[in-house]
């Protein structure tokens, strides 16, 4: 009998650790920080200008110079990232039409199980002005918890150089205009608008 | 006893929900939770019964619109892309079609068609496509006799469902490229489009 417990807390054991070896245990929590996310800068001037990234090679996301990063995670093959990609553009053109808003929060977004040439099509195909960084392989997928997609993380940048999760969220956001309010309100741009 | 039995019943359950069950494709809400994860499969399990360079096997197929599709009736006047499935509501298939779905416009630029074959039946068809939005090429039901037409080509499986398949059939009817594709993978887009930007020579 004692026997049947260990075999059964080993499966328990092996089943807690198989996961977080090769994969996150989920989404980056709201409160919490981001995983180790290594993105590549841009080629292209204009992306490069947007993000505030000069040279070449590799990045991370707090580097990008604004306040607060919004990170969509979808893919040119999910249905619903589609369908949602027009109101993703104009969460886009509302922050950029806005005075206060307008440099303070960046989008970019992370093309899971696409190459460069498929997010290229996608981002031609729906006309999306911010950057996408394709993630052929899943890796960055992997790091952020394999969530399903659209996924939507919300991101601030202390003066300090720290970050903190401020939105983690699956799903077609309800409106543009909430959503932008949830981002802005639980960022320190609120503070600041306070001030 | 009976307790020791409860607590490894519980553990043992709790081993269970802990275990990944996300599968790297199909990932898309639309889905919800309703993709069967087949897990790991044989890359290719049957013969090919074509090869490039011979002519296609003509058939006659419903699709999910009503209408009865032909290869045939594109004869002389469109290049077709035949994209085999292997089933409905499973992880990367519920993927594929979405993606090509959103790049009609480079089908039309090498004046070619795409015809989606699966092996289900029409009902089921119906539903799974219905999650994809609004397809704009042809989706025919490979059903009865089971599998005919992904048998014709040699992509038929032993367990009854079809390889994930690409065939491009030019205007006269010759094949032209041929991708089985390991099942547990997705095609590039990109080998396609190189494929058919090729019969524009």
């Amino acid at each position: 009998m004692k026997r049947i417990v260990w075999l059964a807390l080993l499966i328990w054991g092996l089943a807690l650790i198989g996961p977080a070896a090769g994969r996150s245990a989920g989404p980056p929590p709201v409160g919490g920080k981001l995983p180790d996310l290594t993105l590549g800068i841009p080629k292209e001037g204009a992306e490069k200008a947007y993000l505030g990234l000069s040279g070449s090679g590799a990045f991370k996301i707090p580097q990008i110079r604004t306040k607060t990063v919004i990170v969509e995670i979808f893919s040119m093959y999910c249905p619903y990232c589609q369908k949602e990609a027009p109101n993703v553009n104009r969460v886009y053109e509302k922050i950029e039409a806005d005075p206060v808003l307008r440099g303070k929060i960046k989008l970019i977004g992370i093309a899971v199980g696409n190459s460069a040439f498929e997010a290229g099509v996608f981002k031609k195909k729906y006309d999306i002005p911010f950057p996408l960084f394709p993630d052929g392989d899943f890796a960055l997928h992997k790091l952020l918890g394999e969530v399903r997609t659209p996924y939507f993380i919300g991101v601030t940048i202390h003066p300090d150089g720290s970050h903190r999760v401020i939105y983690s969220r699956l799903g077609a956001f309800e409106s543009v205009e909430k959503f932008l309010d949830e981002i802005v309100k639980a960022s320190d741009l609120a503070q600041e608008m306070r001030k | 006893m009976k307790r020791r039995f409860m607590i490894v019943s519980v553990l043992v359950g709790a081993a269970l929900l802990v275990m990944p069950a996300v599968h790297s494709f199909a990932l898309s809400d639309a889905y919800k939770d309703n993709i069967y994860d087949t897990g790991s499969l044989k890359p290719t399990d049957s013969v090919l019964r074509v090869k490039a360079g011979e002519n296609a096997p003509d058939f006659t197929l419903p699709a999910v619109s009503g209408e009865r599709v032909s290869l045939g009736q594109f004869r002389g006047k469109k290049n077709v892309v035949i994209s085999f499935v292997p089933a409905a509501w499973t992880p990367i298939c519920s993927d594929q079609w979405p993606g090509y779905n959103i790049v009609k416009e480079m089908f039309d630029a090498n004046d070619a068609i795409l015809l989606g074959i699966a092996v289900d039946n029409l009902p089921t068809l119906f539903s799974w496509t219905n999650q994809m939005g609004r397809l704009w090429f042809p989706v025919l039901s490979d059903f009865w006799p089971h599998g005919a037409v992904a048998n014709q080509f040699g992509v038929l499986r032993s367990d009854g469902t079809a390889e994930r398949a690409l065939f491009v059939i030019d205007k006269k009817g010759t094949i032209r490229y041929i991708d089985v594709h390991n099942i547990n993978r997705r095609p590039s887009l990109e080998v396609l489009m190189g494929e058919l930007e090729k019969l524009r020579d």
